[in-house]
């Protein structure tokens, strides 16, 4: 059994019977109506408990719940730049171990959360990021993946997703909007070989307390990437935010799974996979997508269903969706 | 008692590092700076120093786990130079306005481009404006007890402010030199153990970083510029603790043969010991010259700079950076408005000398004086030069 099958193996799980009732991060902050991504820290948090401390990029998360003199964070928290939180918490991390271990402190169990928008973890974060899966910190990272820099003002990063609409993708004459195709960050992390990776969705809340539970528990790096709908960027209307989340899952836009000790594990098997365009209808940032260019996000994201499934070892699902995969 | 050791500047400076029982220890290699994170990990691989040495992918990560571990309350420590410098320069500034109390040693080299490794104070300079404490190290000694210095001022609950000690990079980081390395006992009676103020711990939560609406913004930046001016005071205590319990003594402003100067030459750094011989050669020919030295950086002992140049009708800036704005050095015009806040207006060139690693002889400093005193008898606008430059 690998070191983090190990840690996680007495770990029941929640259930609607047993949520927590601490709220590490309390109400009253600052979201737009809607927001997914405030929900998604929130019940993360909820899941980790109250022994932490929390490093924050630089993002909306952290404009909106920290407007001095008030702050919306019932847990030690800090916020230092925008590229930086996992350096910021390699640092506090290294700071407990070395002074509970030279008896500066009393040994705590505290546990280590840092977390990133899209832009602070896939582009100008990437490098801390990277450095510090890669030493082996014990910490969990939190990314918390809106698909643009929204706090500035819905600019594109590696993380937006083809074709979409964003204020430095904008379509054109000469453009389709965002001309790349979404990096895949969750496979960066897992690249590290750390003990646990995993991808999670408001839209089920369970799932996402659960991994985020998981990944404090584990010895080491753990890295938790959220799909975060955001109806301020992606242009929808804020009572739909879950129903979104929910069909990126449903259209295999965005899948859910865990990396645990190296080995790949569909959360979430879909053998009646949606076609993408009932994800992008949803939200005016696709408006302008021709049906050609929906055909081919539809085979991008066919071919990334099945890349996921081989490394899941779900060799029957991978059969039974090359059947269908034509009528999408 | 302390030991009388030979040693290279670099490994003194680590070794006094370990001395001060330093917690967290976050570095990235640049030269010339490698020697001492270099023997800082070696000292945490044999168990000499119980800290956490982390080595980051980068300075701007490097400064980052300074921040976060300061936070956590732990002491902490870290070196660069230039090109690293200037990548953490960003959560520098952030370190101050957190005051945290990190120290740093700043093995003084010349930025990019033409990229060069020597020595010269651009980066000094680049980190002028971050709201550090900085001093100056003229040689290795000064370097062990500018460190120790460093901790003791910034863990302060007065000032809680990080501190740059800079060091000659290579004139001083790589040269072999004898130090009177302090006791552990010496180095506690000096330094207490360091108690933070606030610190991220989960059984007292506290919001560290917020976002500063235009509503305080002001406010806190205001309270950090009283903290720098109100940790001057501090800084000249320990200087006076220090040479109680050492026997050597430090001024913000140390002056050479000045008091009955006509010509003051101001020097930075380790320049000042070969300034220093060429004011003797000078004065053996008759010539009134002394010599200010700059050892407080930030914040600027002005009381003390306008005491030692007060009867100087010649003041010849010499300095290892260029400011780029067209008319003066970045020191010499932050001296000229020092001197014009308190009405003295002696005759003030500034050479602009030892960039990139150029050796600043004795005889150029016997050049300088002289040229300092053409100009002067012709009634030159005042100005600057890059010395030795050719064409
Ligand atoms: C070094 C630096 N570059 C740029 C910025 C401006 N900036 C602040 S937040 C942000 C975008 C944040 O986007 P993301 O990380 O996706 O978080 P979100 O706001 O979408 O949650 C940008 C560009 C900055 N603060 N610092
Ligand atoms: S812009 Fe988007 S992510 Fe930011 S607070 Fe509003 S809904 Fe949330
Ligand atoms: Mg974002």
């Amino acid at each position: 059994m690998g070191a983090a099958a190990e840690a996680l193996k007495d770990f029941k799980g929640f259930s609607m019977k047993n949520l927590p009732r601490e709220e590490p991060l309390s109400p009253g902050h600052r979201a737009c109506q809607g927001c997914a991504e405030i929900l998604s820290l929130r019940l993360a948090l909820k899941a980790i408990g109250k022994n932490v401390i929390v490093a924050s990029a630089t993002g909306c998360m952290e404009i909106v719940t920290t407007p001095y003199p008030q702050t919306a964070w019932r847990v030690p928290w800090i916020h230092v730049a925008f590229e930086n939180a996992a350096a910021v918490i390699s640092g506090v991390e290294a700071a407990y171990k070395a002074m509970t271990r030279k008896g500066k402190m009393e040994k705590k169990d505290v546990v280590f959360v840092a977390y990133g928008g899209d832009g602070g973890t896939a582009d100008i974060g990437l490098q801390a990021l990277s450095g510090a899966l890669e030493r082996g910190h014990n910490f969990v990272y939190l990314c918390l993946d809106n698909e643009a820099y929204m706090n500035t003002g819905i600019q594109r990063s590696s993380a937006t997703p083809y074709g979409a609409m964003t204020t430095t993708s904008p379509p054109g004459k000469k453009s389709i909007g965002q001309a790349t195709w979404k990096k895949n960050v969750p496979a960066i992390a897992a690249a590290h070989d750390i003990p646990y990776v995993a991808t999670a969705s408001p839209a089920y809340p369970i799932d996402l307390m659960n991994k985020a539970k998981k990944a404090s528990l584990v010895p080491g790096p753990a890295y938790v990437h959220i799909f975060c709908a955001c109806p301020t960027g992606w242009r929808h209307d804020s009572s739909i935010a879950i129903e979104v989340a929910r069909m990126a899952v449903a259209t295999n836009v965005f899948p859910l799974y865990e990396v645990i000790d190296g080995q790949w594990k569909l959360s979430r098997k879909n053998p009646k996979p949606k076609p993408v365009k009932e994800y992008l209808k949803l939200q005016r940032r696709f408006r302008h997508l021709t049906d050609a260019e929906i055909a081919k996000i539809q085979q991008r994201v066919n071919k990334e269903w099945k890349t996921l499934l081989a490394r899941c070892g779900e060799l029957e699902e991978l059969e039974k969706f090359g059947e269908i995969e034509q009528n999408l | 008692m302390a030991r009388r050791v030979g040693m290279e500047v670099s490994i003194a400076a680590a070794e006094t590092v370990a001395l001060l029982d330093v917690d967290v220890v976050a570095a990235y290699p640049i030269t010339p700076q490698t020697h001492i994170v270099e023997h800082l990990s070696e000292l945490v691989a044999d168990g000499q120093l119980d800290a956490e040495f982390v080595p980051v992918e980068s300075e701007h990560s490097a400064m980052s786990v300074c921040v976060g571990a300061a936070a956590a309350g732990a002491r902490t420590f870290t070196s660069t130079s230039s090109q690293g410098y200037a990548l953490m320069v960003e959560i520098c500034y952030i370190a101050s306005s957190l005051r945290l109390p990190i120290v740093m040693a700043l093995a003084n080299r010349s930025m990019s481009a033409p990229i060069s490794i020597w020595n010269d104070h651009a980066d000094m300079m680049l980190a002028r404006d971050t709201g550090w404490i900085q001093t100056v190290a003229e040689n290795g000694q000064e370097v062990v007890d500018l460190i120790m210095h460093a901790y003791r001022v910034a863990e302060d609950h007065r000032v809680l402010l990080p501190v740059i000690v800079n060091l000659d990079g290579f004139i001083l980081t790589h040269m072999i030199e004898p130090i009177q390395l302090p006791t552990k006992e010496e180095v506690q009676a000096y330094v207490p153990p360091y108690k933070p103020l606030l610190r991220l711990d989960p059984d007292n939560p506290v919001t560290i970083g917020p976002v500063g609406v235009p509503e305080v913004y002001t406010e806190a930046k205001k309270a950090q510029d009283e903290a720098i001016k109100n940790a001057k005071p501090v800084i000249l205590e320990a200087w006076d603790e220090f040479e109680k319990i050492f026997g050597r003594k430090y001024k913000p402003i140390e002056t050479y043969k000045a008091e009955d100067a006509e010509i003051i030459l101001v020097t930075v750094g380790s320049i000042s010991e070969t300034a220093m011989r060429a004011v003797d050669r000078m004065r053996a020919h008759g010539k009134r010259v002394g010599l200010a030295r700059i050892r407080l950086f930030r914040p600027f002992p002005v009381e003390e700079f306008v005491d030692a140049v007060r009867g100087a009708k010649l003041i010849g800036v010499v300095e290892r950076a260029l400011g780029f704005n067209g008319y003066t050095g970045p020191l010499c015009a932050e001296l000229k408005s020092v001197l014009f806040d308190n009405g003295l207006n002696p005759y003030v060139w500034n050479f602009i000398a030892g960039l990139g690693g150029r050796d600043v002889t004795v005889e150029d400093f016997e050049e300088m004086a002289e040229c300092l005193e053409v100009k002067a008898n012709k009634n030159e606008p005042m100005g600057y030069e890059i010395v030795n430059a050719r064409e």
